[in-house]
């Protein structure tokens, strides 16, 4: 007999095989973490099953290598296994899809052009798109992860969901959850976002063709899933018999070393693994303990009178991402009546709850002030009329000094997000959020309590009297998976797991989130608010990290609703306008999708609708399906940049050759350059145009690298698109150096800006004649003659003298197009000052000016009334300045130069907005250095990382907490958005 | 950068100047250079995850993992209470490439800045006159010296790597290794040790020749990638060591080949943008000495006729093209495509390619050149691995436990074993 063994990350598998290579027993279970005992189960089952004492072992799987080495058991790769399987029981597979608890994988069976060759890919450093993903997106929905598969059956459209990463998935469905989309909807689309991640970020550039298997839990149990890969694959894959244990089949089949069943199994009861690392306790006695829950005992609130209360009364509501809470205050600022709970998707429900139980419980209060703040600020305000909306940041604020008048920082550790801010002279002087990661966050400490059938609090409680936290650094909330695995191997308790969970939710949160390398130097009176730290155990790894105390309010998860009560009652109204209670009870609310034709975009709109003719929409990307008049927006030199780019048209020339320029990275601001070389030499240039969904989508099978950034990705789409429209020949040069400005030590460009037309070449497929030389553009001397080589070569002769003229004519075109932008510029900046209108310097890279690339993050800022200027608008103004960075690629540089520019303005109506895309590696330097140039001279530093989901809702926070703290927010609050 | 502190002549008395570690021998070879020109060097050796969390503390946490670590290492070192604050000094390399590393130095002085630790003059290592300071200067001979150390390291890495899969008393090699890094060490401290060279080599040869060896056959893996990953082993976890367990014999480039990419650069520069002038004169100069050396090693390492030579770094030029441009010079630049090439070519077609995670240049010469090696050599069995503070060590070695898993059933299949066969050949050698 053989036994096979499939230790996966969630899941354990067993096969046993007679010598005719028949299953004679399989199980299959969910194991908790808990992988000793139930292998041991399983084994024992075994033998009882079959009878047989001894047998052939083997073990696979992501948690079985270690375990196979140390109980000296052979150890069979996984995938590896999965093709010895597929070889037996599904010859003539050309691609398996296998998906698990946390890895997915593409097997291509036979090689590119054909041959014996095994490609596998595999998810490396991200998690998106794995069976834990669907498993925590269900859990976002509120459903089991098989509704997951019902729910999906009924949909009616798929809404886009980043496919990338499971953390940004989650920011992108969260929001269609409160904007009311239908959850059927969302379902299907979170499957979808695992087709996606798993076409694009593993096929990696090759078509998943010929005979499809689909292998492993999420493809087994969501027929839907299956479903949306055969539609995205056009094609029809199998998801044979036994398709849980394939893995485990191949392991079995792999096994040579015969063994007793028994002995083995009772050897996994002394694999008790090595010591692991540990952290210090977080209490070294009860004693300690007690005294420090009595310390934060102390800002239990006072109970307020009773049900007779006839004062005014402030409703604040808090519709955050996974939760909502909402509170009801009396005129001394004491909480009347609170809620708390998770939003379950819609949110709108539990505030209608929350508010009939405040009519009903205090029938003689008077309402004079609501307001919303939140994710679901909008949506919440609009259905139940409410007087104002507020920004979280601002919330947060108010409701901390309300504690601590003299609070200088404050952190909010929320269910999956977390906001820290500065307080300088107070206002809200720098804000940290996270975005690329939500490690630092509750949810995080939800997934690992719900791994071993807990509520989270009674998780974390079990953590607070550990004796040796397990050390498990700061690292993302995917990673830490195996690592808690691997503690558990090494004989970790619960209770010290929980612990170190939540030491590094705090480590998370401070080294990886705000960045900081000094702890203690955060703040002097520092509030700690957020459910997350209602958890004892993270509340005090916090202050033992940051080696201070803090002040956590009682209603420490209450805090957003709390101050957004406190912020409407400052505001002094009247009257308020908050549903009456008859108007509440005739309160109906329906959801439906629309798709907007205002213009290209086609957004997708939820139109909420709350009974009589009051409705919201939400999903617009801007004013037009609301009724503004884009005409009244301010003054956007993006805007103007992308129609002045638009201009170049093509103009059919006398050598009858069309040139296909990609409109991307390097090409962006240099295509007035090349656009007038070519024409001027008599070929027709056209371009790939503006950037859109669709642009992405054709180009990413051929993306090698899944973690490069967008802008790059997108050039994929551009080379196709040119491809396909059957231009001659397409020019892509590599440029090691940009045009030099005399502003750095050197004129670089990035290494992917620079070299990206090589991974085109190697990566494009179809006829494609791509000109990818090496040319430098900023030695006017040299350049022609360089330039002329390279289209003889192509071309046939040109006579040289018509060379330099051309040459002669694009410098001329490029410096007039740099001169009109940086006019446009000034024109705006000064007239934008007459007119008391706020400036914003959106600084990033030239490419970044593409509405796909910015998501039209410079619309939004005209939306909060403030005009945009570009970066290149300013740099020739500020003379070349000592940096504290190697200053040494062109693009960059111009980014300290626009900093520098903001810094010395002395004028607090012009401010700066830093463009970051994900995976930017150059921005990692000019970050820092943008920060440290606007900070000396006391100004605010914001950045938004872009990526290639459009997460305006964050980028609102941050931009109108900007506008809040350079006090533009006073002016505006109130008034309906 | 404003109010550097400098290096001074006086310090060079009196400072003692620790420098990272990426490889063991070669740095020890070249801080022995350095000694002999009248500087106190040390070589850092602390390890762990103390070093990482130095990193990850006092540098932007999306700077590449090299970055960290480098960083780390010395924060760490400076923390450890082993030096005198008042007289130590560090050093960096600086290239000066359009690649995020030639900012390593400034983030270094940022980070030293958080610590409290800004009064620590560091110098930069650099031949393209970046930085300078009064009290360290590079000069030619110290430079042809290096090169010689570089040779030297190389060749003893490689006479290592060759032996150690084999030795049949475990830590023969190692300690042959270690028995010859002193020795040249100790003659790197004399102007004259160059002119040995070649009898060295040949006494190397000699030495690991004598160590008793088994006959099996090892598969053969390549190492290649960024720089700092692919060396150290504080970065890739161990990366040989594993390899090693698990029956490989590892082949890594040398270091030389980064140096006569840094010289190449500058005659491809020419060609391409017309420069000249006395960078291209020296570094014409600068490709003769080299070259020159190399000869000398590959000649000992041929006659040898037990080792295998690694291919002139011209072959390296000559490889690459129709696949990539020589203009690609950022990072490893062309090089680390090259190397895969090279390494394919000389029978060694499974390949590790070792990253940072998110390394922008390996974007491009990496895994964006993977897909032209495959169809040109469908024997290539090539996995790129990520490294960053937060990867597991165990999806990193499960990856490259599948990638062995295949080279095996390969040469099964090659040795005309059949279709099961190879499989269980690719099984049970696991």
């Amino acid at each position: 007999m053989r036994i096979g063994l499939d230790v996966g990350s969630t899941t354990l598998k067993c096969v046993a095989l007679d010598e005719k290579g028949n299953i004679v027993y399989s199980d299959y279970q969910r194991h908790r973490a808990r992988i000793r005992e139930r292998m041991q189960a399983m084994l024992e089952a075994a033998i009882a099953a079959t009878g047989q004492r001894r047998a052939r072992i083997a073990l696979s799987g992501s948690a079985g290598m270690g375990l196979a080495e140390r109980m000296g058991i052979p150890f069979v790769q996984e995938v590896y296994a999965t093709r010895l399987a597929l070889s037996q029981l599904l010859p003539g597979t050309d691609v398996a899809i296998e998906l698990g608890g946390e890895d997915a994988k593409i097997l291509f069976l036979h090689g590119e052009n054909g041959g014996d060759g095994l490609e596998v890919r595999m998810n490396g450093t991200c998690a998106g798109g794995t069976g834990a993903f669907i498993d925590q997106m269900a859990a976002l929905l509120g459903v089991p992860v098989e509704e997951i598969d019902a729910l999906a059956a009924g949909h009616e459209r798929i809404y886009p969901i980043a496919s990338r990463c499971g953390v940004f998935a989650k920011s992108d469905v969260q929001p269609l959850i409160n904007q009311g989309a239908r959850r059927e909807d969302v379902a299907a689309s979170i499957l979808m976002a695992v087709v996606n991640q798993t076409i694009a970020g593993l096929a990696q550039g090759r078509d998943i063709a010929g005979n499809i298997a689909y292998l492993g839990g999420p493809l087994t149990f969501l027929p839907q899933l299956r479903r949306l890969f055969d539609k995205a694959l056009g094609a029809q894959g199998v998801c044979p018999q036994n398709s849980l244990y394939f893995v485990a089949y191949g392991t079995a089949l792999g096994a040579s070393e015969e063994m007793d069943i028994a002995e083995s199994a009772a050897r996994l009861k002394e694999d008790m693994g090595q010591p692991y690392a540990q952290c210090a306790p977080l209490f070294k006695s009860e004693e300690e303990y007690r005294a420090f829950a009595a310390r934060h005992a102390k800002t239990n609130m006072a109970s307020p009178e009773g049900a007779d209360y006839a004062g005014r009364a402030y409703i604040g509501v808090d519709a955050g991402s996974t939760t909502i809470k909402a509170v009801a205050l009396d005129e001394a600022g004491r909480i009347l009546l609170q809620d708390y709970r998770s939003n379950e998707g819609s949110p709108v429900e539990h505030v209608k709850a929350f508010l009939s139980a405040f009519y009903a419980a205090y029938p003689r209060a008077r309402v004079a002030g609501a307001a919303a703040t939140g994710y679901g600020e909008e949506l919440v305000k609009n259905a139940f009329r409410m007087d104002a909306g507020i920004v979280e940041t601002m919330a947060h604020f108010t409701a901390a000094r309300a504690f601590e008048p003299d609070v200088d920082f404050i952190i909010d550790i929320g269910g999956q997000d977390i906001k820290c801010f500065k307080i300088r002279g107070g206002a809200i002087d720098n804000i940290f959020l996270n975005e690329a990661c939500s490690s630092g966050c509750g949810s995080f400490l939800q997934a690992f309590a719900s791994a071993w059938d807990m509520s989270v609090e009674e998780f974390a409680v079990k953590g607070i009297l550990a004796d040796r936290p397990v050390d498990l650094g700061s690292r993302c909330t995917v990673f830490m998976n195996s690592s808690v695995k691997q503690a558990q191997k090494d004989g970790a308790s619960l209770e010290n797991i929980s612990a170190g969970l939540s030491i590094s939710v705090v480590k998370n949160a401070l080294y990886k989130v705000i960045r900081t390398a000094n702890a203690s130097a955060l703040g002097k009176k520092i509030v700690v608010q957020g459910g997350t730290f209602l958890n004892d155990a993270v509340l005090r790894a916090f202050e033992l990290e940051i080696g201070q105390d803090v002040i956590r309010p009682a209603i420490a998860g209450l805090m957003g609703a709390y101050g957004a009560a406190k912020w409407v009652q400052e505001m002094n109204l009247p009257e308020s306008t908050l549903l009456s209670p008859e108007e509440l009870a005739a309160f109906a609310y329906t959801v439906r999708t629309a798709t907007c034709s205002g213009c290209a975009n086609h957004c997708t709109l939820s139109i909420n609708s709350f009974g009589g003719a009051r409705r919201y929409i939400s999903g617009n990307r801007c004013s037009r399906p609301l009724g503004g008049r884009p005409e009244d927006a301010p003054e956007d030199l993006y805007a103007e940049k992308r129609q002045m780019l638009a201009a170049y048209r093509p103009v059919p020339g006398r050598r009858g050759v069309r040139i296909g320029l990609p409109m991307g990275l390097n090409f962006y601001e240099l295509l007035p350059f090349w656009h007038t070389l070519f024409t001027k030499l008599g070929f027709e240039v056209v371009t790939s145009g503006e950037s859109t969904r669709e642009t992405c989508a054709r180009g990413q099978k051929t993306i090698p690298s899944d973690t490069v950034c967008y802008p790059a990705k997108l050039m994929h789409g551009h080379v196709e698109i040119l491809r396909d429209m059957g231009v001659d020949a397409i020019f892509y040069p590599c440029m090691t150096y940009n045009m030099e400005e005399g502003k750095g030590d050197n004129h670089y460009n990035c290494p992917v800006v620079a070299y990206y037309a090589e991974v085109i070449k190697n990566n494009i497929r179809g006829d494609v004649r791509l000109i990818n030389d090496y040319v430098a553009p900023h030695d006017e001397r040299h350049f022609p003659r360089r330039m002329h080589a390279v289209l003889e070569r192509e071309f046939g002769p040109i006579p040289f003298a018509e060379m330099r003229e051309a040459c002669r004519a694009a410098y001329a075109e490029y410096h007039s197009y740099m001169a009109r932008v940086r006019e446009r510029g000034q024109e705006i900046l000064r007239k934008s000052r007459a007119a008391g209108v706020p400036v914003i310097v959106l600084v990033g890279r030239p490419y970044h000016v593409d509405a796909e690339i910015c998501h039209e993050i410079d619309r939004l800022i005209g939306e909060l009334g403030a005009a945009v200027i570009t970066e290149d608008a300013l740099c020739a103004d500020v003379p070349k300045f000592a940096t504290n960075v190697l200053n040494q690629w062109t693009y960059h540089a111009r980014l300290y130069s626009a900093a520098k520019y903001v810094a010395e303005s002395g004028d607090a109506g012009l401010n700066l907005v830093q463009l970051v895309s994900f995976g930017c590696g150059v921005d990692a330097v000019t970050t820092d250095e943008v920060r440290a140039i606007l900070e000396r001279a006391g100004r605010i530093y914001t950045q938004v990382k872009i990526d290639e989901i459009a997460n305006l809702g964050a980028v609102r926070i941050r931009l109108r907490s900007l506008f809040a703290a350079v006090g533009k927010e006073a002016a505006r609050h109130g008034k309906p958005n | 950068m404003e109010n550097r502190i400098e290096f001074t002549e006086e310090m060079r008395k009196t400072h003692t100047i620790l420098i990272p570690n990426m490889l063991p021998v070669h740095f020890e070879l070249i801080a022995n250079v350095l000694v002999q020109h009248g500087y106190k060097i040390e070589l850092l050796k602390n390890e762990g995850r103390a070093v990482v969390d130095a990193g990850l503390s006092y540098v932007h946490n999306d700077m590449c993992y090299p970055a960290l670590l480098c960083i780390g290492q010395m924060i760490d070192a400076l923390k450890s209470g082993k030096y005198d604050l008042d007289h130590t000094a560090l050093m960096i390399t600086q290239t000066g490439g359009g690649c995020r590393a030639s900012n390593y130095i400034h983030l270094l002085r940022k980070a030293l800045e958080r610590a409290n630790l800004g009064h620590i003059p560091v110098i930069s290592l650099n031949v393209s006159g970046l930085e300078k300071n009064s009290g360290f200067s590079i000069t030619v001979p110290m430079l042809a010296q290096a090169v010689y150390a570089i040779f030297y390291g190389d060749m003893l890495m490689l006479l290592n790597n060759q032996v150690r899969s084999r030795e049949i008393h475990a830590g023969d090699s190692q300690r042959m290794l270690e028995t010859w890094t002193r020795r040249i060490a100790e003659e790197c401290r004399t102007p004259r040790f160059a002119t040995r060279f070649q009898k060295n080599l040949r006494a190397m040869v000699r030495d690991f020749a004598a160590i008793p060896v088994t006959d099996e056959p090892r598969l053969k893996v390549g190492i290649v990638g960024e720089i700092y990953v692919k060396y150290s082993s504080l970065a890739n976890n161990h990366l040989e060591d594993f390899l090693v367990s698990q029956g490989c014999e590892v082949v890594v480039p040398g270091l030389m080949g980064f140096i006569g990419l840094m010289i190449e650069n500058h005659l491809e520069d020419a060609r391409l943008y017309g420069k000249g002038g006395a960078v291209l004169v020296a570094s014409k100069v600068a490709g003769w000495y080299v070259e020159r050396i190399e000869k000398k090693m590959r000649r000992v390492l041929i006659e040898s006729g037990r080792f295998a030579a690694p291919a002139p770094f011209k072959t390296l030029c000559r490889l690459v093209e129709g696949v990539i441009g020589r203009g690609c010079k950022m990072g490893e630049g062309w090089l680390l495509t090259a190397e895969m090439l090279e390494l394919i070519d000389s029978g060694c077609s499974n390949i590790i390619c070792a990253q940072p995670f998110g390394c922008l240049p390996n974007h491009i010469v990496g895994k964006g050149m993977i897909r032209t090696l495959s169809r040109l050599h469908p024997e290539a069995n090539i996995v790129p691995i990520d490294y960053d503070p937060g990867a597991s060590r165990v999806n990193q070695e499960n990856r490259i436990k599948l990638m062995l898993a295949v080279a095996r059933e390969r040469e099964a299949r090659a040795h005309g074993a059949s279709a099961s066969a190879a499989e269980e050949a690719a099984v049970s050698a696991q």
